[in-house]
């Protein structure tokens, strides 16, 4: 199904490196984005920053399963919602330090992964999506029943807790560099997941499952590899997310959600390594400045979507690359 | 982030001649509530005109105390009001945050408020919660809650013969919040709760949870939701024939904006409790013209809306009193100073934050009785302010225990 | 038996004919769905917001021209109809070419950009709108009390669905709307007029829509979210029906009504959700769906 998505993107496949690691280019790319990383929270809001990151994250972690994997998914926000719950518990009931209930976040995001991925793989294209959106509904209707989820107020006033029990994370700015460093450790790690012989490997089941299959490739269990992966990452965004806004909601599993993280890596450019984190930071500041337009904000997304499907399909990062004429 | 910048300093400067105090005092008030959603005509911009209402008619300009208003849309969310919240009052300066419908929306901002030591004028929300486990000392419940709603109706009803309840239920925290207060009331008052019943929210067709209703034989449906759900179960209980088979519907939490949505065809009959009708008395009928007058739509003010005017009056007036912003300090003298104005009348603000005034039983008038535009309640009764609100101990207050 | 259940005979019927009102809504909508994605492989998430367009001109063709409901029902579906024939023509006939993934997200985005403006123009607490007269009322069954109107409802959807089906499958019309999908170049090459079949099909389905939004616009509340949650719970419908079957779909629409109705008595707070864990439970043993053909 993504192949018809891949070909008609047009984009110079990046996997061609093969796996050589990091080209030259991306990690001069990456180290730039870092250093504005670094100097960023001393001229604008961090907590907004911080936003931008997480969603980077979540989104960098859908691409790897649409973009590269081949497989969407429409209930994404499951595995990024459950771990922001677990992770929002794990910091204000079991009062756990922030870097284990991110990782006990994680750690749930992983399982649930493991458990939806391994009966949705079953199918293919639409009824593949059509699963992942019904599991996804099943964890908002537990979200929205379970008494430790709190129904619609949410977990609230959760802790940032002190950083390995020493670093108190309430200030924004300390808890910036931290989710910084969490953020960035995440797509650098789906980078290399890309760039490996397992990435080669997708790229392969990805334009042709049946001649993968025939080269000998059990592509079923690659394709499970790659869900449990992209949700591992997703859960790994919500739950850093929890502990920014000390809070987790409704919002973060119910199927909008997931919407959002289709249109951020679509409008930054599916298969493409920069495009997410271009697509979440576009995304997040539009509904940063454009709250105050009330239903505006639902016409301006719905147009962008209309416009980056009929126009853009590349996406911004997408275009970039076709320009220049390098993979990005 | 999201602000509506409106500089009443500017203006009120730009108008007449200003003397200027040696130690003005600063203020930014903020309004967040539903602009674009389910509760945007209760709050919405509504709010904002009060709000500034309340700035003109204290006269903060000559007092030496600068007021600027901000608004922004929580959507009804916990996560953007919380998010709003921080934002104003990290990087804005934001002093007060008013209004704030949605239990769970407010519940977030009362908690950041808490943490951020800032005032926090509450009129939107219902949960009672707000005065009791959650209480602090920042926060202050103006307008009406879950307790004092299902003691006005719940009580009244029971008293009326309604003896025998069946629940409608928002299935979430809130609906089963209200479900558990008025149940409380009604077995008190000598009823009996003879069952209940929970939909999924938001919910669309109720005819099935509505014929359970039916079934079940009991003098009053309660209807333990909010907003569309309770309009739609109202209007599909006409469709059913259920309220001319003669059950009565109990709506635990109505505005009269529902009813102007409802028509007074469909919500005739209805019995339900609100602290403000702009109909009430003279002071309610010329304040609420000149609110209407701003706000354009042909809307009256809903008892959100006047909260918010009443809330920040008093507030003011207290910033004035105690000379100083500091929350603490205004909010101690919010309490010590009783409070008094055209919409609500007398009343005081309880050591648990709870703002005490009278509340009202009024009935939806038949197509017939009323004789004009949102001519729509006739009194019933009036609850005094004392019996009115859930006693301060009853609440596991910690401020109060 | 029933009192075992907790529940008497007559009520449990009570709740069934409720469920089938239901399903009546649920039918004509996967129908239309079904239709565009089983004929021309369109994912339509506008559905939602066509079928509250249909309410939405219902309301403003009493509103702002005085025609009452009667002149709605065969004029919503046609105004809605024409918007949808222009939405194939002016942005999905260029998707074609491409995934199935395009076409839903563009759908999702004009989705989107309906309600908005809607939503900016008309607010959100829902419009009123008044049961006909002629409809108003309802039977004494005994069991309960049926309102006339969602009698009305059941009888439309029946007549809609049993002849849009027979439509499709039993004439010849119907044969060559089929052929053109399955192979448009030799359809074309029989002299054909291809693109126009196709069109008007994506408007009928449309229509379809807008036609379940007249009905819906007296009972239920006339806003421009009302579509949103609703498609989601359509599309599960047709994905379990067979996304290619228009059989399928008719079907497990009134299925599911059923289903929810039922489950709103014993279990009323599961009731959005269950529609979602018999999709996944079918997915997973008939992947393509109860009537569907191809896997």
């Amino acid at each position: 199904m993504a192949a018809d998505v891949q070909k008609s993107a047009d984009v110079t496949p990046v996997t061609d490196r093969g796996a050589k690691g990091m080209s030259t280019f991306h990690m001069l790319i990456f180290a730039g984005l870092f250093v504005i990383g670094l100097i960023a929270p001393f001229y604008l809001y961090p907590v907004f920053l911080m936003k931008i990151l997480c969603f980077a994250l979540f989104a960098c972690a859908f691409n790897l399963l649409l973009g590269f994997g081949g497989l969407l998914s429409f209930g994404h926000a499951a595995y990024f919602g459950a771990a922001s719950y677990v992770a929002a518990h794990a910091a204000k009931v079991w009062g756990l330090t922030p870097e284990l209930a991110i990782l006990a976040g994680t750690g749930a995001a992983l399982i649930l992964g493991v458990v939806i991925g391994s009966l949705a793989i079953r199918r293919q294209g639409i009824y593949f999506a059509m699963v992942t959106l019904a599991f996804a509904q099943m964890v908002y209707f537990f979200s929205l029943q379970a008494p430790f989820t709190g129904g619609e107020d949410g977990i609230q006033a959760v802790p940032r807790g002190h950083l390995f029990g020493l670093i108190n994370l309430r200030p924004d700015f300390t808890l910036y560099f931290v989710v910084l460093a969490i953020t960035f450790g995440g797509i650098l790690f789906i980078y290399r997941i890309i760039h490996s012989p397992f990435g080669q490997v997708l790229k392969a089941i990805r334009e042709n499952e049946p001649r993968a299959i025939s080269l000998g490739y059990r592509t079923n269990r690659y394709k499970l590899a790659v869900f449990v992966l992209s949700a591992t990452f997703a859960g790994m965004a919500g739950a850093t997310k929890a502990l920014v806004f000390q809070l987790a909601s409704l919002t973060d599993v119910h199927w909008s959600m997931s919407g959002e993280v289709v249109l951020m890596t679509l409008i930054g450019g599916m298969g493409t390594v920069f495009g997410p984190i271009v697509g979440a930071t576009v995304i997040v500041t539009m509904q940063n400045y454009l709250a105050t337009w009330g239903a505006w904000v639902t016409i301006v997304q719905g147009t962008i979507f209309v416009i980056a499907v009929l126009l853009f399909r590349e996406g911004i990062i997408g275009v970039l690359s076709k320009w220049l004429k390098k993979p990005l | 982030m999201n602000r509506t910048g409106l500089v009443l300093a500017a203006l009120a400067a730009s108008m007449m001649s200003s003397a200027a105090y040696a130690n003005d005092i600063n203020i930014k008030i903020g309004v967040l509530n539903d602009r674009s959603g389910l509760y945007a005509d209760l709050s919405g911009e509504g709010s904002v005109i009060a709000a500034r209402m309340a700035v003109e008619d204290f006269g903060a300009a000559e007092k030496g105390i600068n007021v600027e208003i901000v608004s922004a849309d929580h959507q009804n969310r916990p996560d953007v009001a919380s998010t709003v919240a921080r934002q104003w009052y990290d990087e804005e300066n934001v002093d007060v945050i008013v209004d704030v419908p949605t239990s769970s929306a407010a519940l977030a901002v009362n908690e950041l408020s808490a943490e951020r030591g800032k005032v926090f004028l509450v009129s939107g929300a219902a949960t009672s919660d707000l005065t009791g486990p959650a209480c602090n000392a920042t926060t202050i419940h103006w307008t009406y809650d879950t307790w004092a709603l299902a003691n006005g109706t719940g009580r009244a009803m029971v008293e009326q013969g309604g003896d025998t309840w069946f629940f409608l239920t928002a299935d979430y925290a809130f609906g089963h919040a209200l479900e558990r207060d008025t149940s409380a009331v009604v077995e008190e008052a000598g009823g009996q709760v003879v069952g209940t019943v929970r939909h999924p929210f938001p919910g669309q067709d109720f005819s099935s949870f509505l014929l359970q209703a039916q079934a079940s034989g009991a003098s009053v449906i309660g209807l333990a939701n909010a907003g569309g759900d309770t309009t739609n179960s109202i209007m599909q209980a006409a469709e059913f024939g259920i309220t001319q088979a003669g059950q009565a519907l109990a709506g635990l939490l109505v505005f009269i904006t529902d009813v102007n949505a409802l028509g007074l065809e469909t919500a005739q009959g209805l019995v339900l409790t609100e602290s403000f009708y702009w109909d009430l008395n003279d002071g309610t009928r010329e304040w609420s013209q000149r609110f209407a007058d701003e706000l354009g739509t042909g809307n009256k003010p809903t008892m959100v809306q006047a909260g918010v005017y009443s809330s920040v009056l008093h507030y003011l007036k207290a910033v004035e009193a105690a000379g100083t912003k500091d929350a603490e300090e205004v909010v101690a003298m919010m309490k010590e100073m009783p409070t008094d104005d055209p919409l609500f009348g007398p009343g005081e603000v309880r050591a648990d934050g709870r703002k005490i005034h009278d509340l009202y039983l009024f009935r939806v008038k038949t197509p017939d009785q009323s004789e004009g535009p949102w001519d729509y309640y006739e009194t019933l009764s009036t609850i005094p302010a004392a019996q009115a609100f859930r006693p301060m101990d009853e609440g596991n207050c910690p401020l109060v225990q | 038996m029933f009192e075992l259940l907790g529940i008497t005979p007559q009520a449990l019927f009570g709740q069934l004919l409720l469920g089938l009102i239901n399903g009546s809504f649920y039918a004509m909508l996967s129908l239309g769905l079904a239709i565009i994605f089983g004929l021309l492989n369109i994912i339509n998430f506008t559905h939602g917001a066509q079928y509250m367009l249909g309410a939405f001109v219902t309301w403003a063709l009493l509103h702002y021209f005085g025609l009452s409901y009667w002149w709605a029902l065969p004029l919503a579906p046609l105004i809605v109809g024409a918007s949808g024939i222009v939405i194939e023509k002016v942005f999905i006939s260029r998707l074609y070419h491409l995934d199935h993934l395009y076409g839903l997200l563009l759908t999702f985005g004009l989705a989107l950009i309906i309600q908005g403006v809607l939503r900016n123009n008309y607010g959100i607490s829902g419009l009123p709108y008044s049961i006909p007269p002629e409809l108003s009322g309802g039977q004494n069954l005994g069991f309960m009390f049926l309102p006339n109107y969602r009698a009305w409802i059941i009888v439309v959807s029946v007549i809609v669905c049993f002849g849009t089906w027979f439509v499709i499958e039993k004439t010849r019309l119907g044969a060559y709307l089929r052929a053109a999908t399955e192979n448009p170049t030799l359809t074309g090459a029989f002299g054909l007029n291809v693109p126009l079949m196709i069109t008007l099909t994506y408007g009928f389905g449309v229509a379809l829509a807008a036609l379940a939004g007249v009905l819906a616009a007296p009972i239920y509340s006339l806003n421009p979210n009302m579509g949103a949650e609703l498609i989601i719970v359509v599309f599960a419908v047709v994905v379990i029906g067979g996304m290619g079957s228009i059989l399928g779909a008719i079907v497990t629409g009134f299925g599911l009504g059923l289903i929810e109705g039922l489950t709103r008595v014993f279990y009323p707070e599961g009731s959005a959700v269950v529609i979602f864990v018999i999709m996944a439970i079918v997915l997973l043993i008939k992947p393509a769906g109860l009537f569907g053909r191809t896997a």
